[in-house]
């Protein structure tokens, strides 16, 4: 047994940076290598999980039962994992199948304030004897204390773990630790983070979570994701094998899994530029990048002014449709006023 | 017709749904409120009714089923569960019901789509707001190309006016929302997605539709769109088309916001406007009916 949980969500928030075009062949050889890694717990799916493919979001490639198939005829010790978040799958046409198929793991998510939308899913996963985890997104938008009373609804409705999940990549690790230990500290259940790395902080601030007590720790292979990535799963397993933690899983395989498989699909480099930078500071979703990059370009404003505008308005995951509308505000706004949105923003 | 008649219609549920469907009816020329029912005696909605000098209970159904005269009509303002009770024994009583749930018991309406042929059924469903405000659009995009493969719908509501019935019921109201528009529009393949915005000042209910048309006539979509607009605006007057249709990326994408009328939550909750203004709707055709048999 690990002393930290690692969750590898490579084929699921990682799909992301490939615009949801993971193939049958990528999920097939991404899943044995998870497995000979001993990865306790592999995440699969459109990087919004279970019913997330649409316009709205992008499209997969494949459909959420075919990259569950594969997955699954892969695994044997690791378990198999989905994500949903309510409001876009639904238990008859998304979740019921995933079941079917054989999901071990689901993974409740909802904006960080809304977390009663998730009782119907969290309760259908534990009636069928899922490991529920809830998700409370863009979790720099809440207090601890706040985010402490979300965090008790899920465990409630059954959830066995929540994970704070850094959605914009804002934190820096005194936020992380001050969260964390607060739920750690009111919750029975285990409590993780999955971090973004707008501003290059997630090794840093996933080390900040399980020293506040963090039990689960989530991850991408070569911190494939949305925007400026993820938390490198074979950087942050190296990273607490060097502090003295106990993790179960074979790291040189991770390495292997990155370079040969994660490394040879990219379509560019998981670096961090200047929109998935301005985002973090903006504190918007990360995935909110390349649609404000196509929207500056149709528009003729620069993408960073879109990014803090959606930021200044509050704009959550999901809400990719309003980017547009941003965009063309700015367009008009553009004649009158000249002000520098960063100072704005500090 | 004696000009004084009103029919009577019992509510059931007294959250945001109740209330605001209260003071919609208060304002009818054809309707008035003979009960207004919850389960808890110190709710925000009973007080509310109480206030306006409404007819309270808090045994929920059982008011209706002790005093059937109560009511002719019952909207049905709690949650699916509920409802999944509540319909048998309204039919039993004989009530021209009108379920506010994404149960999916009764015969789904849109009142500018289908609203005579529900006046004849015993129990119908409103869908959802979302469904409300986007199924008409999806239906006159089917009629214009009758070829697209793909519909998808995007509601987006300020978190403030989803109540907890809302909350419970996320998964059907998302399941309901989407069987709605496959059923009225025959698609083959739709989707539909809701989100709960917590953003301050809330926001206005805002919906977003795309279809996947490869050479879409944008002039005739346009034209069928605006006329559709103009007769949802006859009962929804916050209906407001704010997009489109435009074309981009093999998809043609309308967005339009629904500006509440203010009589229970805030101007923003346009959610609760649209599926109770639909709901209205069909009362008053019922009454109207009623009104005029009875005279």
């Amino acid at each position: 047994m690990s002393d930290i949980i690692i969750i590898d969500s490579t084929l699921r928030d990682g799909s992301h940076a490939i615009r949801h075009q993971f193939t049958e062949s990528q999920i097939k050889a991404y899943a044995k290598g998870a497995e000979k890694a001993r990865v306790p717990i592999l995440m699969i799916g459109h990087g919004n999980g279970l019913g997330a493919s649409s316009l709205q979001l992008g499209l997969s490639r494949l459909s959420d039962t075919q990259m569950l198939k594969n997955a699954r005829a892969q695994l044997r010790r690791t378990l198999l994992g989905a994500f949903l978040i309510p409001g876009f799958g639904t238990i008859k046409d998304d979740l019921a199948p995933a079941v079917q198929i054989g999901i071990d793991v689901l993974m409740v998510a909802s904006h960080c304030t809304e977390a009663n939308i998730t009782r119907q899913h969290i309760e259908y996963g534990r009636k069928h004897g899922l490991v529920a985890y809830g998700v409370l997104m863009m979790s720099h938008m809440l207090s601890a204390n706040k985010l402490l009373e979300e965090a008790k609804l899920m465990q409630e409705y059954g959830a066995s773990g929540i994970l704070l999940m850094d959605s914009a990549g804002a934190f820096l690790p005194e936020d992380v630790k001050r969260r964390v230990r607060t739920l750690v500290n009111g919750l029975k259940i285990d409590v993780g983070f999955h971090a973004h790395n707008n501003l290059g902080m997630t090794i840093a601030n996933s080390v900040a979570a399980v020293r506040a007590g963090a039990k689960i720790i989530d991850a991408t292979s070569r911190g494939l994701g949305a925007g400026a990535g993820n938390c490198q799963l074979e950087v942050i397993v190296a990273v607490l094998l060097k502090m003295g933690y106990k993790i179960d899983l074979d790291l040189f395989t991770l390495m292997d899994n990155s370079e040969r498989i994660i490394a040879r699909l990219m379509t560019k480099p998981q670096e961090i530029g200047t929109v998935s930078l301005t985002s973090g500071l903006a504190g918007v979703f990360s995935g909110f990048a390349p649609h404000a990059k196509a929207a500056a370009k149709r528009f003729g404003v620069d993408p960073r002014e879109i990014l803090i505008e959606l930021g200044k308005r509050r704009i959550v995951a999901g809400q990719e449709d309003m980017i547009v509308d941003v965009a063309h505000y700015l367009k008009r706004k553009k004649t009158t006023v000249s002000d520098n949105p960063i100072e704005a923003l500090i | 017709m004696k000009a004084l008649n009103k029919i009577s219609v019992g509510i059931l549920g007294t959250g945001n749904i109740g209330c605001d469907l209260l003071v919609k009816i208060q304002r009818s020329k054809y309707l008035k409120c003979g009960i207004f029912s919850g389960q808890n005696p110190d709710s925000k909605g009973i007080k509310f009714a109480k206030k306006l000098g409404v007819f309270t209970s808090f045994e929920t159904i059982g008011a209706i089923i002790k005093k059937p005269d109560l009511c002719e009509i019952v909207i049905d303002a709690t949650n699916a569960e509920s409802h999944k009770e509540h319909a048998p024994i309204l039919e039993k009583l004989g009530k021209f019901t009108i379920d506010m749930t994404p149960s999916n018991i009764g015969k789904m309406c849109i009142p500018i789509l289908n609203l005579k042929e529900c006046l004849s059924e015993k129990n119908i469903n409103m869908i959802s707001c979302g469904g409300q405000d986007t199924t008409p659009i999806a239906h006159a995009i089917m009629k214009v190309h009758p070829e697209t493969n793909y519909i998808e719908i995007v509601s987006h509501i300020a978190s403030k006016s989803a109540g907890m019935g809302t909350r419970d019921n996320i998964d059907e109201y998302t399941q309901t929302t989407c069987d709605g528009i496959r059923l009225f529009t025959k698609v083959p393949k739709a989707k539909a997605i809701i989100i709960l915005n917590p953003a301050e000042p809330p926001i206005i209910m805002h919906n977003t539709i795309f279809a996947q048309i490869k050479k879409p006539n944008l002039k005739k979509l346009k034209s069928i769109i605006y006329s559709i607009v103009s007769k949802i605006q006859s009962y929804v007057p916050g209906y407001q088309l704010t997009l489109g249709p435009i074309f981009e990326n093999n998809r043609v994408t309308i967005m339009n916001q629904v500006t509440g009328m203010g009589d229970y939550l805030p101007k923003y909750a346009g959610n609760l406007d649209i599926i109770n203004c639909a709901a209205i709707k069909v009362a008053e055709e019922y009454a109207v009916r009623k009104l005029a048999i009875e005279s």
